[in-house]
């Protein structure tokens, strides 16, 4: 193991590792503390100057406000309604193409693997015009469609990848035996292959749940009005009717970030798995 | 990946099958790929192309009809003051941005022990990752805030004169990417993390006895093992520097006076706000040149790692 365990370094050298962990820890998470500070802040404390001090009172009602007097529950639910269609139909589509890639030698194979991989890293400026602008011809733009359209097909390409190299490791031998048996391509996909692919579908699903749910950049051009806009794009509009009012941002974007990461808390394994894919290898 | 002497039963295998149901072997794959090709093609690899063709026009986004100015957008761009400054501080934020792997494996190392409640510790180092850009960008600018923020706080306790990060424009750049490199680096831990729960066991200990230790076993023997997460963890490293946008669009707008500008954000700024479409997708091209760099480049490992 690297470093050596500290379970072997003398007591005062493994107290200070246990210190030197918790203050790495507040550095680390200073910026972020400050926000939650200021989000339970009330208004007097700002008005005498109190920013970096115990609160007087903690104010949680600061929250309470940001559902009451903006449409922040709208943008979440928008934000929902485009998430979840769009990670359900990239996993499909990908999970098919992951198949074909990972089991069958045909040509072209590498070209199309290539394809969904290069395509993934494209900057997202060189699809921007294009893409909006067909939006805009097909009727789509500023409604929720535009999004999940968008973030189904790019998504698809990492999610090709990520399913190719699972079902790589599936044994060849599984789907002979079933040929020998008489059954056809489609019903080993559905039937031998799809059953073993429930962690490396929750893993996925988790991972680009997250990421749709934190775009920005096409939120920004794909759609306008508040009754589809999602939280991104609503809590920078917001932001900007807020002009100082800190502790209302805050808690404006404590709410947005909540989403995502009680989702990776509560499935952390699978989203690092997923993450992680090919660090080892 | 496939072994080949399975391969061939296996081809054999799906040959048999197929002839049974009358439909070729060679569409068999096809079939299972058609959904995602057809929309990767749509909305991704046609788009690029479009993009290539439309920097050749004058265009406001809005008017039915486009003129074709052939590689004026080009010429105008090369003169162009804020496409230099972008393209500087696309610079600055490939090279800076390098940091995330370098202190994401020191970071990695330092809580690479197994200790009680050690899970919690690195999910708390991790979980910026999960952050929007929005949310990382407006959670900085408070940080960064110039009469009351927490950085000139305590910068305050040290007597040091408060900063305006965001709006001087020599520390605009730099401040903003240090913001980016909090979720980064978070993802470059996590990366060698994982890594180092492969490395060899017995290497470390043989390279102990023969008396190797601390930044030299480091070097000598960990790093080399690393070689995957490494690569991964630069590879998402500059293409994410690339794609940068959020951060910038959030934090300053580009400003102050383009100061902070970099390639995304002004081909955003050009097409969106100027309604220049053409010369939005000029921009667009040079980002998606230099990216292309990159991205062969990691297609070139992943085909060869698929060869060995």
């Amino acid at each position: 193991m690297f470093p050596a365990p500290v379970q072997e370094a003398s007591a005062p050298k493994r107290y200070a590792y246990y210190a030197a962990i918790v203050i790495a820890l507040i550095c680390w998470l200073l910026p972020l503390l400050a926000v939650m500070l200021t989000s339970i802040r009330t208004l007097e404390d700002f008005n005498v100057g109190n920013y970096w001090g115990l609160p007087r009172e903690w104010k949680f009602s600061n929250y309470a406000e940001v559902f009451q007097q903006t449409p922040m529950f709208r943008y979440m639910l928008n934000t929902v309604i485009i998430t979840l269609p769009a990670v359900a139909g990239a996993i499909a589509l990908a999970t098919l193409a992951g198949f074909a890639l990972a089991k069958y030698r045909f040509r072209g194979n590498l070209l199309m693997f290539c394809m969904f991989v290069g395509g993934n890293f494209v900057p997202f400026q060189i699809l921007m015009v294009p893409v909006r602008n067909m939006a805009v011809r097909m009727g789509l733009y500023d409604t929720y469609w535009a999004l999940i359209f968008f973030h189904l097909a790019f998504q698809t390409g990492f999610c090709a990848l990520f399913m190719r190299n699972f079902i790589s490791t599936l044994p060849d031998a599984l789907m002979e035996s079933a040929r020998v048996e008489g059954a056809n391509e489609f019903q080993i996909f559905w039937s031998i292959i799809l059953p073993l692919m429930r962690p490396a579908l929750a893993a996925l699903a988790v991972l680009i749940f997250t990421f749709i749910w934190n775009d920005y950049f096409w939120a920004l051009v794909m759609v306008q009005s508040d009754a589809v806009k999602p939280v991104t794009t609503g809590l920078s509009a917001l932001r900007g009717e807020w002009v100082a009012s800190w502790q209302l941002i805050s808690a404006g974007s404590i709410i947005a970030a909540l989403p995502p990461v009680a989702m990776f808390f509560i499935l952390q394994r699978q989203f690092i798995s997923g993450l992680t894919l090919g660090a080892v290898k | 990946m496939n072994a080949p002497q399975q391969s061939v039963s296996l081809q054999s295998g799906v040959a048999l099958a197929a002839r049974r149901r009358g439909i070729s072997i060679h569409l068999v794959p096809w079939i299972f790929l058609a959904p995602a090709v057809i929309v990767f093609g749509i909305y991704v690899i046609i788009p690029v192309f479009q993009s290539f063709w439309l920097s050749l026009f004058d265009w406001d986004g809005l008017s039915p009809t486009k003129k074709f100015i052939g590689v004026s957008n080009y010429t105008q761009l090369f003169q162009d003051e804020q496409f230099w400054t972008s393209l500087k501080n696309n610079v600055y934020w490939l090279v800076l941005f390098l940091l995330g792997p370098v202190i994401g494996l020191a970071i990695a190392i330092f809580l690479n022990q197994k200790v009680r409640g050690m899970r919690i510790v690195k999910s708390l180092f991790f979980f910026p990752f999960v952050l929007s850009g929005v949310v990382v960008g407006l959670v900085f600018s408070w940080f960064y805030e110039p009469s009351h923020g927490l950085l000139n706080t305590i910068l305050g306790i040290f007597r040091i004169p408060p900063i305006s990060p965001l709006s001087d424009e020599h520390l605009v750049t730099p401040s903003i990417i240090a913001a980016g490199l909090w979720p980064q680096i978070a993802y470059c831990m996590i990366l060698y993390l994982t890594g180092l729960t492969a490395v060899d066991p017995e290497q470390i200990e043989a390279a102990r006895i023969d008396g190797a230790r601390g930044l030299k076993l480091l070097w000598h023997v960990i790093i080399p093992q690393l070689r995957p997460a490494t690569f991964i963890a630069v590879v998402v490293t500059t293409i994410g520097a690339l794609r940068s946008f959020d951060l910038v669009q959030v934090m300053t707008d580009g400003g102050p006076f383009g100061s902070s500008s970099i390639l995304a954000y002004f081909m955003f700024q050009q097409s969106i706000t100027n309604f220049r479409m053409g010369y939005g997708a000029a921009i667009a091209v040079v980002l998606f040149l230099i990216m292309s760099v990159f991205i062969a480049f990691f297609l070139r490992h992943m085909i060869r790692n698929e060869r060995r």
